[in-house]
């Protein structure tokens, strides 16, 4: 399988990049770890005549702190992601997740960047982004700007990200210690997406939950953020009823396709399921409040 | 279609070629260089026949392009017996544990196994497991497949293989 005809170009700079993309137009497409964009190209469900390759810029690498933000470049690979000290430190949850997406090889080539700015519903980052209050930091032809996660994803591969725009680093406030997290994936199989998943982050204060974020991922139509279940959870210990409710709030807000992974009652089920093992895992890693 | 110039190096030696920006690496690998014990299973990103070693990192060659290995240092599975020719840990470990059936899959398995012991020489049977689990074997005999990187892992590290109990 080859894919169609592009020309490749391979900037050295965030700005030699944007430049590029004002002047190649609608036909140029970015290239990051090319896992989602070379198998398109090869079934020509993508057909880009210009690709962008940001490979050749250092920048966009690496996993730093400011202040209280974990910032990471967006070409950081996910292999990278499992291999950092700050991440397995600061952001286990980050870890967890980046250890069920794909297999050890694509995990080598896949971008933090290219999976979240992608808008696959079927990445599992961007739920998890929105869970962690993330915000994505862009750079385009009018300057650099920032956009929340969570008012990033407007549709299935459509996204808030203008043409010409490059997303370049990823900036998550650090968890407070003690946090609790889980990242609960049902899959069929090393390598595919998720069936249903569920991202959930933590406090716990006595016994009882303090504060809750829950993300689900290729549940519809974009990542959500469950907050209603978030609200039913806090202040209670999690007993069965509190679960229950919590999963049945989840599962109202859940709109999959029905598809090979199965159909739409099934996916919303076991949505639930995941909704309701994340928060008990999290809580069981729970510390004393930070 | 404007053709691009690149230059690598595989299995120690420095390559050159010229390639339309869409030929795949497997493609330049196999057909340019004629190296044809990397393999092209599926294609399509899954199966990992078509694994080589890229500047340390285990790649599916059939999902880069040949013009983004420019300078790049690469590992098929024709550079990987010692020096003198005689088999690798791996290579031996494959052959002694019957670690192959058909043998389609073996290159890409011995190139993504050695990475996996060069980052974690040690591995438990769960951690290969794991660490393979991008490369597909059609006849199933993921046993000895697990097997031969035990034993290779042990032969590499001076300790003693020992099958575990059935």
């Amino acid at each position: 399988m080859i894919t169609g005809q592009f020309d490749y170009h391979r900037p050295a700079t965030v700005a030699e990049a944007v430049k590029l993309l004002a002047s190649l137009g609608e036909d140029a497409n970015l290239l990051a770890g090319g896992h989602s964009l070379i198998p398109m190209m090869k079934l020509r469900l993508a057909a880009p005549e210009h690709l962008v390759d940001l490979h050749g810029i250092a920048a966009l690498k690496g996993i730093g702190r400011e202040g209280d933000t974990v910032v990471i470049g967006a070409m950081t690979t996910q292999h990278e992601l499992l291999a950092d000290d700050t991440i397995a430190a600061s952001l286990p949850i980050l870890r967890e997740t980046a250890l069920l997406i794909a297999d050890p090889q694509v995990r080598y080539r896949g971008t933090i960047g290219g999976n979240v700015a992608n808008g696959d519903p079927g990445n599992d980052m961007p739920a998890l982004m929105m869970t962690l209050g993330a915000r994505y930091r862009i750079e385009g032809p009018s300057g650099t700007r920032e956009v929340a996660a969570a008012e990033f994803y407007q549709g299935a591969y459509v996204t808030a990200l203008e043409p010409g725009e490059i997303v370049t680093a990823i900036a998550i406030p650090a968890p407070a210690d003690g946090h609790g997290y889980a990242y609960e994936k049902l899959k069929r199989k090393v390598g595919d997406y998720a069936t249903a998943a569920a991202a959930v982050m933590l406090t716990m204060d006595g016994g009882t939950v303090a504060s809750c974020a829950i993300g689900l991922t290729n549940l519809s139509d974009t990542p959500l953020l469950a907050d209603e279940a978030a609200g039913i959870v806090i202040g209670t210990n999690l007993d069965d009823a509190t679960l229950k409710k919590a999963a049945a709030a989840a599962e109202a807000i859940m709109s999959p396709a029905a598809d090979t992974r199965g159909p739409v009652e099934y996916r919303k089920h076991v949505g639930g399921i995941m909704v309701a093992r994340a928060l008990t895992r999290a809580a069981g890693r729970a510390g004393a409040a930070g | 279609m404007a053709k691009t110039h690149i230059t690598m190096t595989v299995n120690g030696e420095a390559v050159e070629g010229l390639v339309e920006s869409r030929t795949l690496l497997v493609h330049f690998i196999r057909e340019n260089l004629q190296l044809t014990g990397t393999h092209i299973g599926c294609e399509t990103t899954h199966c990992g026949a078509c694994t080589i070693d890229i500047d340390g990192m285990s790649v599916k060659s059939c999902t880069m392009f040949a013009v983004q290995a420019e300078g790049a240092a690469i590992t098929t599975i024709e550079g990987v017996a010692n020096a003198d020719g005689t088999l690798s840990a791996l290579q031996e470990g494959f052959r002694q544990m019957h670690g192959l059936q058909c043998g389609f899959c073996t290159p890409g398995m011995i190139l993504r196994a050695q990475r996996l012991l060069q980052e974690n020489p040690t591995p438990s049977e769960e951690e290969i497991r794991f660490g393979i689990a991008g490369n597909l074997c059609r006849c199933t005999g993921y046993q000895n497949i697990v097997k031969a990187i035990q034993y290779a892992a042990a032969k590499i590290n001076g300790t003693e293989f020992q099958e575990a109990a059935q």
